[in-house]
């Protein structure tokens, strides 16, 4: 008998993570691991906390004002709410990709790509060039756009753009990508290729996805966690949960129930 | 559209109710357009008079020969404002050079650290100083500078202005960088930039048209003010020595179209009321020209 397969490293991990906004809304007591080379989904119904909770993992929230979060959240074992913690290096390490797709409309396609490293005083035009390829590679962009990478960004179409985004996001080299329904606002074929696209990068990247669209949880994610109300409802391998949920709650959900 | 109408009634309305509907809508379009009129008629009124009364005295002399003394112009000698117009490009775009970093800071203040412990006390003092007087911001800049360094000069007027300027450009910054879709920054946060570089980078582009508008309303208000310059740059008949060194007219009481205009018109001399006039198309065109390159520079984005 083969040796039992070792234990997936753990990524990035909360716990008891709780945002509050004041008004009662926001995400209670989460605890969750994410492991690496895995794709996480999260999915629930709309305003159940996904968003506010992915958000909470690149320290987002900072910038919000009467937003207070509490708890722990762990990246390779460091508490990225700890005092002295610089939320500029945590963003460097967890990336986001967000619902709609957010090119810098001034900068050329080229520009868009590398502004993590540029931007930070990176100016070797051999290592720029190359990691621009690169990141457009595996966002699946580079054939589109190579011949032009010197024009604006924000003539490329809506699908193109979000590869973008996610393009810009891995330029960075993040060790987690989070994203935020980065196909809603996309068309069937659009989606297809993110969708293909988490598929390759997880070998790289750990991912956390947000997701309203249930079967794009279930094609793509290893691991879906259910949000309801604030709170994590169930949480466990995707085929599971799809299959033979433990809570009433999950199975009504993934039925198409409520939501 | 063109499409196919669903319900067969008639295209035009026949109905009292909807020829009502439609004389009040055309009721609100001549209320709106007799607004403009209101708008556009003085402006065309002062042009067309400026422009009547000054053109007699535009001549070559006008832009190559200083005032001197009103001997000149009443005995016919040659007589022109060049030291006024070279003072004022140099004043005017001085107080530029200082207001627009400072002002569009103050705008990147206003607009993007809205926690910070400054904001709500920038935003009163920059709002005060909008509605102050322009002869108090001269009055101003004669005790702070002008009697300190024991000389008028056109840098003493460069600040005058640069204060008219600041809080214009301060509140167009603001109003122009608000207008930019936060999803931008929380793009440039989520890649591990530091927030100011967000800011420069990413947000101030996308504001460019908004800031160059705001810089522009600045600089043809603070052109036009001749209050501040009164006690601080004062005025002055003469061309300096070396009349292409911008420095002459820093460091010494320089001339400049607004103020001058003024001490032409009170002046007892028909020749000078006229040449004052003249100074005023001067003053409007560079206006206009300003607007015009700014105009330009700003739709090459597009």
């Amino acid at each position: 008998m083969a040796d039992p397969a070792p234990a997936p490293r753990i990524r990035m991990e909360t716990r008891g993570l709780t945002v509050d906004y004041g008004n009662g809304r926001g995400v209670r007591d989460v605890s969750l691991r994410f492991e690496d080379r895995r794709v996480s989904a999260l999915i629930g119904p709309s305003g159940c906390g996904k968003t506010t909770y992915l958000r909470a993992l690149n320290r987002m929230h900072d910038l919000t004002r009467n937003v207070t979060v509490t708890g722990a959240a762990l990246l390779d074992g460091e508490d990225i709410y700890a005092p002295g913690i610089d939320p500029v290096n945590v963003r460097r390490r967890i990336g986001m990709v967000f619902q709609k797709p957010t090119p810098f409309p001034t900068m050329s396609i080229f520009d868009n790509v590398v502004a993590g490293l540029k931007l930070v005083g990176v100016r070797d035009r051999d290592r720029l060039a190359a990691v621009a390829e690169r990141s457009l590679r595996q966002a699946a962009l580079w054939d589109e756009v190579a011949d032009r990478l010197r024009s604006p960004a924000a003539r490329l179409s809506g699908g193109q753009q979000q590869r973008l985004s996610i393009a810009r996001a891995l330029a960075v080299e993040p060790d987690v990508l989070l994203m935020d329904e980065p196909t809603s606002s996309l068309d069937p074929a659009a989606t297809r290729r993110i969708e293909e696209l988490v598929g390759e990068l997880k070998e790289q990247v750990t991912i956390i996805i947000v997701t309203h669209n249930m079967q794009q949880a279930a094609r793509i994610s290893d691991v879906t966690t259910f949000f309801l109300d604030g709170e994590v409802v169930e949480s466990g391998p995707t085929d599971l949960m799809f299959t033979n949920p433990t809570d009433e709650r999950t199975e009504q959900y993934v039925m198409g129930r409520f939501g | 559209m063109t499409g196919q109408r669903i319900s067969g009634g008639p295209v035009r309305g026949s109905g009292a109710n909807l020829r009502r509907r439609y004389l009040r809508d055309r009721v609100m379009l001549g209320l709106v357009v007799l607004a403009s009129l209101a708008v556009l008629v003085p402006l065309l009124i002062v042009v067309w008079y400026v422009v009547s009364q000054g053109l007699s005295a535009l001549d070559w002399d006008f832009f190559t020969q200083d005032l001197g003394s009103p001997t000149r112009a009443v005995t016919g000698r040659p007589t022109g404002l060049a030291q006024a117009i070279a003072g004022t490009l140099v004043v005017d775009l001085t107080a530029l050079l200082v207001a627009v970093p400072v002002g569009i800071g103050a705008g990147m203040m206003l607009a993007e650290y809205k926690e910070h412990r400054l904001n709500p006390l920038l935003r009163v003092l920059n709002d005060t100083m909008n509605g102050m007087p322009a002869i108090l911001k001269g009055l101003l800049i004669f005790t702070l500078v002008v009697r300190p360094s024991g000389t008028f000069s056109g840098f003493a007027g460069s600040l005058a202005l640069a204060i008219v300027m600041l809080p214009i450009i301060a509140r167009a910054t603001e109003g122009a960088l608000t207008l930019v879709p936060w999803s931008i920054r929380e793009a440039g946060l989520a890649l591990g930039l530091p927030r100011w570089r967000v800011i420069l980078a990413a947000v101030l582009p996308v504001a460019r048209p908004g800031l160059v508008t705001g810089v522009l309303i600045a600089f043809a208000r603070a052109a036009g003010e001749a209050a501040p310059l009164l006690l601080t740059s004062l005025g002055s008949n003469f061309l300096p020595r070396d009349p292409w060194n911008p420095l002459e007219y820093l460091t010494k009481a320089a001339d400049t179209l607004p103020q001058r205009l003024y001490s032409l018109a009170v002046s007892p001399y028909e020749q000078w009321h006229a040449m004052g006039w003249a100074a005023g198309i001067v003053l409007l065109l560079l206006v206009v020209v300003v607007f015009l390159v700014g105009r330009l520079l700003t739709r090459r984005d597009h």
